[in-house]
């Protein structure tokens, strides 16, 4: 499972402090914690604490490369944004992320391509949400096939089938979580599926359960990668013993700690 | 049309264990041993790199064998009782790279020698022969835990690769190793989870996975050899694949399993084939050690190699 740590976001007040203060030490701090918890890559959204995201942006990406080489996820809805992030970005980058609107695609594609950057695709639209299975596949297969017109490698997509809480959309989970297994199936070679695991549990609780718990069964539906908090030590526990299940690593007694030595 | 080969690229690598150390290295080697750093499965030159052979070590002891077939007593003659000249006879007559000492004479039922005599051996087989060494203990824990030390110690910098610690004696042999600069056999009873948690644990007292060398432990042609076969390549696909706590060299000892089956004891001949065999086969499952016995069927399996990686 590729990791991506999602706490450096505007949203969270000590990083809107810090992001306020341009305190570089803070989001370096947040950024080596998620790391050595097992991230591999780092969520960096400004969130709302900004007043002004293209200098935010870039400016959280140079502090935190600073002290890591890890990809960056660069998370903003804006497509000016996400280009000012691409060009402070020495680390790799990944897109978050294109919704299934044309003029996203159309700016955020050709992007991606020329920054050599991975590209994570919601299935959702200036419409609205999927309410089923069958809407996020066909949101899935329109960006598919413009990024395959496009020329962007589809290895490098990440397929994003929109992770709804699960107070408000209950019914829709097994929907979620079969659209997870057929993303796969739309293409050879297929492209890659992510969620961001915390939607799910937004005014629910507990939210730490409700989260690996989802996280384990997305997992067993072949899920590629999550946005979650790394620092969640029963999480990443969680996730690490249903890869164990699934046979993705070798058991010993010390899995756990074997995993992480990775 | 030409079928174009399929070629798996892989994240991981199998570390690289020196054993042996030069003058300038702190020891008295004439030459080093490199075994391990493939990034990809074993003969697939295509696919990865693979840069050090499989290599033989012939396995001699502090005593007369104890354990050794006619056959082998008469291979080697009168000489395999005086050890020293037995190494000798292994480094200048048959060019052996490597030796495995066992240290047989300290077992209680073999002679009992303490502390102090076993290193002494050390010592002076050091000074007769100028190859590296791998040094295994009796396999009886209690003396080895007293006389692995000595040994270790009498040997302190030369870089040995030293043996062997299982998942219930370890703590001695590790902290020995790490004290005077050597590596490690981490030895498992054909079972993967045990040879990764074994991994684990002499890597959490410090001692860095890139000194381990894992003895899968084998069986001989027609005695088990596929379930080490099997055991080592999917320890091998998981180092491939990413896992650190796999991606160590292995190291067979295809001498004593393949000399103890009937069919090997059946006439000369067929007892070096069936060491020869079994080792080749090892070197197809990703065996990077291989512990030999006879001379003959040593040389079989060397110029094997030679052909294999001559390209």
């Amino acid at each position: 499972m590729f990791i991506i740590g999602e706490l450096i976001n505007g949203m969270y007040p000590h990083i809107a402090l810090a992001l306020k203060a341009h305190d570089k030490a803070a989001i370096q701090k947040c950024a080596l914690e998620q790391i050595s918890c097992g991230a591999d890559a780092l969520d960096v959204c400004c969130g709302p604490a900004s007043k002004d995201p293209l200098i935010d942006l870039p400016w959280l990406v140079e502090a935190i490369q600073e002290v890591t080489n890890k990809p960056l996820c660069l998370d903003s809805g804006k497509p000016k944004v996400i280009a000012e992030g691409l060009k402070a970005a020495k680390n790799l980058t990944i897109i978050n992320s294109t919704t299934a609107d044309q003029e996203k695609l159309e700016i955020l594609i050709p992007l991606a391509k020329k920054y050599k950057s991975k590209l994570i695709g919601l299935t959702i639209n200036a419409k609205g949400i999927p309410q089923n299975k069958d809407q996020r596949l066909e949101l899935a297969a329109l960006i598919l096939t413009q990024a395959s017109e496009g020329g962007f490698p589809i290895v490098d997509l990440y397929l994003d089938p929109i992770l709804m809480p699960i107070n408000v959309a209950q019914g829709q989970m097994r929907d979620i979580l079969e659209a997870i297994a057929e993303f796969r199936m739309i293409s050879d070679p297929s492209p890659k599926t992510v969620i961001g695991l915390s939607n799910i549990s937004q005014g629910a609780r507990p939210h730490s359960l409700i989260n690996r718990t989802f996280l384990s069964m997305a997992v067993a539906s072949g899920l590629d990668s999550a946005i979650l908090n790394p620092k969640d030590k029963e999480l990443v526990d969680t996730l690490i013993t249903a890869e164990l299940i699934l046979n993705k690593n070798i058991y010993c007694d010390s899995y756990l700690e074997a995993y992480r030595k990775k | 049309m030409e079928t174009p080969l399929v070629l798996e690229k892989w994240p991981g690598v199998i570390s690289t264990v020196t054993i042996g150390a030069k003058k300038e290295e702190g020891g008295s080697r004439g030459d080093t041993v490199k075994v391990g750093g493939q990034s990809t499965l074993p003969l697939l030159f295509k696919e990865g790199s693979i840069p050090h052979k499989p290599r033989i070590a012939f396995e001699i002891s502090d005593i007369a064998p104890v354990d050794f077939e006619p056959e082998l007593m008469t291979a080697y003659g009168q000489v395999v009782n005086d050890p020293l000249a037995w190494a000798d006879t292994c480094v200048n007559k048959y060019k052996a790279e490597l030796l495995c000492l066992k240290m047989q004479g300290t077992h209680p039922d073999f002679g009992n020698k303490s502390p102090e005599t076993a290193a002494k051996f050390v010592s002076a087989l050091l000074s007769r022969v100028k190859v590296p060494l791998i040094i295994i203990g009796s396999g009886d824990d209690v003396k080895d835990n007293l006389i692995m030390p000595a040994c270790s110690e009498a040997a302190k910098g030369e870089r040995c690769l030293i043996g062997c610690a299982v998942q219930d004696n370890y703590k001695t042999l590790v902290a020995s190793v790490l004290a005077d600069g050597h590596s490690i056999i981490a030895e498992s009873p054909i079972d993967i989870n045990i040879a990764k948690q074994l991994n684990i644990l002499i890597s959490d007292m410090g001692l860095n996975l890139e000194r381990i060398v894992i003895d899968p432990t084998i069986g001989a042609l027609g005695y088990g050899l596929e379930y080490a076969y099997s055991i080592m390549e999917r320890a091998r696909l998981a180092a491939l694949s990413g896992d650190k706590t796999l991606a160590s060299p292995f190291i067979c000892f295809v001498g004593q399993e393949a000399w103890r089956t009937k069919e090997a004891k059946a006439s000369p001949e067929q007892g070096i084939i069936w060491e020869a065999l079994t080792a080749t086969s090892l070197i197809q499952s990703g065996a990077d050690l291989l512990v030999m016995r006879h001379p003959q069927a040593a040389g079989i399996v060397s110029n094997y190699i030679e052909t294999l990686f001559k390209g």
